[in-house]
């Protein structure tokens, strides 16, 4: 009888499971389907600006948010997924063409993935982009081998300056200026204005 | 208990395609000669620290994944959060043979500084998907 009785209840378990998981995973597929129709679009991108201009009044994105599903799972499974808009194409193509040594990591991909990744970053990249701020990160520092860094860039230099490194590599909540999204708590969202940082164990910085 | 545990567990990895995908991966490293795989020994390599000429610190897989496959990791560089490894954790694990042989290649060599062989990843494969 208990033997029957944990047989049903195994067999409801069962057929409860595989619904919900199929539910969300077509969830998934209806969603990725959207994501790739935006992908590329900038019509898709201003009506993502505009939303977010609603939702968070007196914000806007400076850098248009990366929406691209594969950049999402190749690079931003590891770090910040840095917007297209942050570095000029040239610089993009430097950091594709070297991913077996990234920074001295190993961010090798099969060259379907990385034509593809290296297509939307050179698309969307900041030298192509209609937004100022997004626009101010295409001069590269001159003469210079390293692989290119958004933190190297003279507008980042100049726009981060007054902040000490006590806050940044000395702090546990942030560790490095790489990490954006520690202090620009909408930085995924592509803003990155002043009045909504806000430094791990510090507090707000608008100065 | 043991029966209706392992049943269970079952219909998560046939509803999730991560079962299929498995056997088909691990199908592939059969036919270049490696084989049988044991999870122990994915268990044992885990773990096992690599020097690199990139960093002080000694490198394992558990240096971002950690030692319990169930809960989430951490990127130990840039400190992102990395979803848990394991698939009763995480049914969309290994259910995408490419995606296991991108982040193979690249965490093989981040790790042992070389790539792993057939049946070292047929070890790993077989402790992820039961740790």
């Amino acid at each position: 009888m208990k033997k029957t009785v944990t047989l049903i209840a195994l067999g409801i378990l069962m057929i409860v499971s595989i619904g919900t998981v199929m539910s969300g995973s077509e969830r998934w597929e209806r969603n990725e389907e959207a994501h790739r129709e935006d992908a590329g679009s900038s019509e898709a991108y201003e009506r993502e600006a505009g939303r977010m201009r609603n939702e968070w009044p007196g914000s806007r994105a400076d850098v248009t948010p990366a929406q691209d599903a594969a950049y999402h799972s190749a690079c931003g499974a590891c770090h910040f997924a840095y917007q297209p808009g942050l570095l000029p194409g040239s610089a993009w193509t430097r950091i594709m063409d070297s991913l077996g040594d990234h920074y001295g990591d190993d961010a090798s991909l099969d060259e379907a993935q990385s034509a593809e990744i290296r297509r939307y970053l050179t698309a969307n990249a900041a030298d192509r982009s209609a937004l100022s701020r997004s626009r101010a990160f295409a001069a590269l520092p001159a003469a210079n081998d390293a692989l290119p860094r958004v933190t190297t860039t003279d507008y980042f230099r100049r726009e981060h300056s007054e902040i000490p490194t006590r806050f940044v590599q000395g702090n546990t909540g942030v560790g490095s200026f790489s990490n954006c999204q520690s202090c620009h708590r909408n930085a995924d969202a592509g803003i990155y204005n002043e009045h909504q940082v806000v430094i791990p164990g510090v507090g707000r910085w608008d100065d | 208990m043991k029966g209706t545990l392992h049943c269970g567990l079952m219909a998560i990895l046939v509803s999730t395609g991560a079962y299929g995908s498995v056997q088909d991966i691990l199908q592939g490293y059969a036919h270049t000669g490696a084989g049988p795989f044991d999870p122990a020994a994915g268990k044992a390599a885990w773990v096992k620290a690599h020097r690199s000429t990139h960093s002080a610190e000694p490198r394992s897989c558990s240096s971002c994944h950690g030692t319990d496959l169930t809960r989430a990791g951490r990127h130990v560089k840039t400190g992102k959060p990395i979803e848990p490894l394991a698939v009763s954790a995480n049914p969309s694990r290994l259910s995408d043979p490419h995606k296991v042989e991108t982040w193979f290649r690249r965490n093989c060599r981040w790790t042992l500084g070389r790539d792993c062989t057939p049946q070292e990843k047929g070890d790993f494969i077989r402790y992820i998907s039961n740790p």
